[in-house]
C-alpha cells in the first residue's frame, strides 16, 4: 500500500488567491493511498522543503506529490528534495496548479475544482511511478575526427590540448584540406599556407593525436561514448616507419605527367608522390593506377633509390579498430562543376558556359592555385591552355549557387569574399590587367569584409557588373562573355582572356555514405543536418557526434575554426566525467512479448533500437526481439506507441501511468 | 443530437494532451502571462506527441470527456526530430477511424501550439471548450460502457437462433 505525500503551496498569493488550497488538502486527504496532505505558503524556500523531508522520514511516505508551479520550473529541486530524504528521485511527481490553475482563471470555485482534478490525477500517476535508478554509461575518452583540414585540425588540437588523445583520419595522402589549397586569405591577405603549415605540423607532432592519412572510415558501432570505429589504412605502398622523406624516390621516378589534384590538375606529378611539399606525413604515395610498375612489373626505380628500404610493392589495405567515447565529422567541401551531369540528377551542369570544356574557363580554387607562390605556375597568373598573361579576365559569381534551375538554390557564403580578393591578387600581378566581375548581390557580412569588398573595386580598380551571363564561348584564343547589366538595363559582351567561375560550394563526394555509416542526418544537398539550428549547432541529432566545418554548410576559415572549436569544447564537455549520466526516462522492451516486427525501429529517429538475439543454453537462437539502447534513446516515446504488441514502455510515461491519469478524471 | 442540454450551464470535459516541449511551455506562458481561459480543460504531459496513443483519446472518452484537444509542436519544431510527423500521420488514419465508429470529429482537435504561442493555446482551448458546450455532452461512449458490462447470456430468442447457427 502506497503512502503518498501531498503538499499544495501557496506560493505566497499566487496560487492561494484563486485557489482554496485548504479545501484542495482536505479533499485530496480523503483520496486512497494519500497518507499526508498538507499545505505551507513556499513550498520551494528552505522551510518547505524541510517540511517536505520531515514528512516523508515521519510519515514513512512512499511517493509525493507536490501541488505548485509548473514543473518545468520546480522539479528537479523537488525531486533532489526528496532524493534527500532517502527516496527515489521519480517518485515524486508535481501537479501544475500555478501555471495551468490559478493564473488563468478568476473563477475561485472553478479553480479550486479544477485543482483538486489536477492534483488527484497526479496521485493516482504517482501511485503508479516506479523506481527508476539513474542511467549511467561509461565513456571512452579518445575522440575521432573525420577530416584532416582547418576544421578537423583545429577540433583534434583543441580536444589532445585538453589531454584526451584523438585519432584524426584523412582521405588524402597529407591533411591539410582546402584551405592548404588557397593562395591567400580575405580579408587580410595573408599568406594562407604560413598559417596552415604550423597548424599541421603541431598535429604530426602532438604526443596525444593518432594521425591515419590515406584513409577511410569503414564501420562505425556503438553510441555515445562507446564507438567501434573500423578505418580503412589504404596501401600506401612506402612504409611510414622506415620513410625519412628524402624525396628521392619522387625525383627519380620517370612518370612525371600525372594532373596533380592538389594543383586543380593544372600542375604535374609523379606516380610516387606527395600533393605538395608541406605535405603532412612528409611520406609519398604510390599511385597504383599510374605507376608503371603496377601496371606492366617493370620499372621499380623509386625502390632501387630509396636508401631506407621503405618502398614495398606488396603492402596490402588494412583494417584497424579503434576504440572513441566521441566523433567530430569535419570532411568539409568540395567545388560544384559545370560539366554535363548524368541524366536524371537533380543538380545540372551549364552547357551555356561550354561544359567545363573551355580550357581558359576555370573555377575558383584552380585560379588560387595559380595565385599560389607554391602553385604550377610559381605565383603567375598564366593562362592554362597556352601559358599567357591574361590581359583581361572576367569573374562570375552565383555559377550553381541560389540558381534553382540548377538544382541548388542556397548561397555559397564566401565567393563573394573570395572573388573580391582574386580581382586583388590578379592586379597585384597583373598591373596591367582589367577585371570585370558578374554579380547578383555582393554579400560581405563579416569583420571587416564589406571594407575589402570596397578596397577591391575603389582602390584595385575591379569592375562590377550587376547582372548574370546568359553564355560563354570561344572565338579564336579570346572568350566571348555574353551578359547584361541591370543597373543600366544594356546587354553587355566582353571579349576576354579568361574566365573565372565562382562556383557553389557542396558537401564532399560520398558525404551522405559516410551519413549512414554514423548514422546522422543530412540535407537534400547532403550537408549535415545540426541537432538544432540556434542552439545545438554543432551537434548532431545522434548523441555523441558533433559537427564542424563545411560538412554542416557553407562557411569560412573563422567561422569554420569557431565551429571547431566549439566542437572540441562539446567532445570536452562529454570527457569532463568519468560517466555519462542521464535521466532514466527511455524505452525498455519486453521481451517476451516482443514478435521482433521492428516498427519501433523504424519510427525511431536515434537509431536507438537494435535488433537483439535470444538463445537457448545450447545456443539455438530463438528469436530476435527488440532492444533499446539506454545510451542512445533519448525518451520520446515514440516506438511505445508505435508498437502494436505494446512491448515497448518508456519508463516515466507508461501506459499504466497515463491511464491511471485518465481515470482520475 | 441533444439539443435540451445545449444550455449555458453545461460545462464540457476537455482533456487535453500536450507534448512537453512545445504546448505545455505554451500553455505556461499563458499562465506566466495571465491570460484568462475556460477552467474546463485537464492537461496530460507526454514527452512527444509522438508518444500518444490512440487508445487513450479513446480512453478519455470513455471516462466522460466531452472533447480531446491533442497538441504539439509545429512540424518541423519536434524536439524527438520527428516525433510530431508520426503523431500527424497516425491521427490523420484514427479520425477516419473514430468517424467511422460515430464520433463527432469536432469533439477532437488537433493543433500545434509552440512554446511562445501562449496566446494561441488560450485561443485554442477556448474555440473547443465552446464548440463542444453547443454540442452538448457526450454520450455515445458512456452508452457504449453501459453495454459492455452485458453478462454474455444468450437470453433472446434472437440470439440463440444466431449462435445455433453458427
Amino acid at each position: 500500500m502506497s503512502r503518498i505525500g501531498v503538499f499544495i503551496c501557496h506560493c505566497g498569493e499566487n496560487i492561494s488567491r484563486t485557489v482554496d488550497v485548504e479545501r484542495v488538502a482536505a479533499e485530496i486527504g480523503k483520496l486512497s493511498g494519500v497518507a499526508f496532505a498538507t499545505d505551507y505558503k513556499y513550498m520551494c524556500s528552505d522551510p518547505g522543503q524541510n517540511l517536505l523531508k520531515k514528512a516523508i522520514q515521519e510519515q514513512k511516505l512512499t511517493h509525493v506529490v507536490v501541488a505548485a508551479c509548473s514543473p518545468r520550473m520546480h522539479e528537479k529541486t523537488f525531486r533532489k528534495a526528496v532524493e534527500a530524504a532517502g527516496l527515489n528521485p521519480f517518485l515524486c511527481e508535481m501537479a501544475n496548479i500555478r501555471e495551468h490553475c490559478s493564473w488563468v482563471h478568476e473563477n475561485r470555485e472553478e479553480a479550486t475544482v479544477k485543482a483538486i482534478d489536477i492534483v488527484s490525477m497526479m496521485v493516482e500517476r504517482v501511485k503508479k511511478n516506479r523506481i527508476l535508478p539513474g542511467i549511467t554509461v561509461p565513456v571512452t575518452k579518445r575522440s575521432l575526427v573525420i577530416g584532416g583540414g582547418i576544421a578537423g585540425i583545429q577540433a583534434a588540437l583543441d580536444i589532445a590540448d585538453c589531454g584526451h588523445e584523438v585519432i584524426l583520419v584523412e582521405r588524402e595522402p597529407s591533411i591539410g584540406g582546402h584551405m592548404a589549397q588557397l593562395s591567400e586569405t580575405f580579408p587580410t591577405l595573408d599568406c594562407s599556407q604560413c598559417i596552415m603549415t604550423p597548424k599541421m605540423v603541431d598535429v604530426a607532432n602532438h604526443p596525444k593525436i593518432k594521425l591515419y592519412t590515406y584513409s577511410e572510415i569503414e564501420l562505425v558501432e556503438g553510441y555515445i561514448g562507446n564507438f567501434q570505429v573500423t578505418i580503412k589504412k589504404k596501401a600506401r605502398s612506402v612504409d611510414e616507419d622506415k620513410c625519412t622523406g628524402c624525396g628521392v624516390c619522387m625525383t627519380k621516378c620517370p612518370q612525371k605527367k600525372i594532373p596533380n589534384k592538389f594543383d586543380q590538375n593544372i600542375g604535374m606529378r609523379t606516380a610516387i608522390y606527395v600533393p605538395f611539399p608541406q605535405a603532412v606525413p612528409n611520406t609519398p604515395v604510390i599511385d597504383r593506377d599510374n605507376c608503371t610498375w603496377f601496371k606492366t612489373g617493370k620499372c621499380g626505380v623509386c625502390k632501387k633509390v630509396c636508401g631506407p628500404g621503405a618502398v614495398d610493392f606488396e603492402q596490402q589495405d588494412t583494417l584497424v579498430v579503434e576504440a572513441v567515447g566521441a566523433i567530430v565529422v569535419a570532411t568539409g567541401f568540395d567545388l560544384y562543376s559545370i560539366d554535363e551531369k548524368p541524366k536524371g540528377s537533380p543538380i545540372k551542369g551549364y552547357g551555356e558556359f561550354g561544359h567545363g570544356k573551355i580550357p581558359d574557363v576555370i573555377d575558383g580554387m584552380t585560379f588560387e592555385r595559380l595565385a599560389s607562390a607554391s602553385g604550377p605556375t610559381g605565383g603567375k597568373i598564366l593562362r592554362p591552355s597556352d601559358g599567357k598573361e591574361p590581359k583581361q579576365i572576367v569573374f562570375i559569381q552565383c555559377v550553381g549557387s541560389r540558381a534553382r534551375e540548377k538544382g541548388i538554390s542556397y548561397c555559397s557564403k564566401v565567393c563573394c569574399m573570395y572573388t573580391a580578393k582574386h580581382t586583388m591578387l590578379y592586379h597585384h600581378k597583373v598591373h596591367d590587367g582589367q577585371a570585370y566581375v558578374f554579380f547578383m548581390d555582393a554579400r560581405t557580412p563579416g569583420k571587416s569584409y564589406d571594407e575589402f569588398w570596397r578596397r577591391s573595386i575603389e582602390e584595385e580598380e575591379a569592375v562590377y557588373i550587376r547582372g548574370m551571363v546568359s553564355r560563354l564561348y570561344q572565338k579564336g584564343d579570346k572568350i566571348v562573355v555574353m551578359g547584361s547589366d541591370i543597373a543600366v538595363g544594356v546587354q553587355v559582351e566582353i571579349e576576354t582572356d579568361m574566365v573565372v567561375l565562382a562556383t557553389a560550394v557542396q558537401p564532399q563526394k560520398g558525404a551522405d555514405l559516410l551519413a549512414q555509416k554514423l548514422g546522422i542526418s543530412y540535407d537534400k544537398y547532403n550537408f549535415y543536418s545540426e541537432a538544432h539550428a540556434k542552439l545545438r549547432p554543432v551537434e548532431c541529432a545522434t548523441a555523441g557526434i558533433y559537427l564542424a566545418g563545411a560538412c554542416q554548410g557553407p562557411k569560412d576559415i573563422p567561422e569554420t575554426v569557431s565551429q571547431a572549436s566549439a566542437a572540441a569544447a562539446k567532445v570536452m564537455t562529454l570527457f569532463s566525467k568519468d560517466k555519462l549520466e542521464r535521466e532514466p526516462i527511455v524505452a525498455r522492451v519486453r521481451e517476451a512479448g516482443c514478435v521482433g516486427c521492428f516498427a519501433c525501429k523504424k519510427v525511431c529517429a536515434y537509431g536507438a533500437v537494435e535488433e537483439k538475439e535470444i538463445r537457448d543454453r545450447q545456443g539455438n537462437l530463438i528469436k530476435v526481439v527488440a532492444y533499446v539502447n539506454p545510451g542512445v534513446c533519448a525518451g520520446c516515446g515514440t516506438c511505445q506507441a508505435t508498437c502494436p504488441s505494446k512491448c515497448v514502455e518508456l519508463d516515466g510515461y507508461t501506459d499504466e501511468q497515463i491511464i491511471a491519469m485518465i481515470e482520475a478524471l | 443530437m441533444h439539443p435540451e442540454k445545449t444550455k449555458h450551464d453545461f460545462e464540457p470535459k476537455i482533456i487535453a494532451f500536450v507534448c512537453t516541449w512545445c504546448t505545455y511551455a505554451g500553455a505556461d506562458l499563458a499562465g506566466t502571462s495571465r491570460m484568462q481561459y475556460p477552467s474546463n480543460v485537464r492537461v496530460l504531459k507526454f514527452p512527444c506527441t509522438g508518444r500518444i496513443d490512440p487508445v487513450f483519446i479513446l480512453k478519455a472518452f470513455q471516462q466522460g470527456a466531452d472533447g480531446v484537444l491533442v497538441s504539439g509542436c509545429h512540424p518541423g519544431d519536434c524536439h524527438y526530430i520527428a516525433g510530431n510527423f508520426h503523431a500527424r500521420r497516425r491521427f490523420a488514419a484514427f479520425r477516419k477511424l473514430l468517424e467511422f465508429i460515430g464520433v463527432d470529429l469536432n469533439r477532437l482537435q488537433f493543433s500545434w501550439v509552440s512554446a511562445a504561442e501562449g496566446g494561441k493555446w488560450v485561443e485554442v482551448v477556448t474555440d473547443l471548450t465552446e464548440k463542444v458546450r453547443a454540442m452538448g455532452p457526450m454520450v455515445e461512449f458512456k452508452e457504449l460502457a453501459l453495454e459492455e458490462q452485458w453478462s454474455g447470456a444468450i437470453d433472446t430468442p434472437e440470439l440463440k437462433e444466431a449462435y445455433d447457427a453458427i
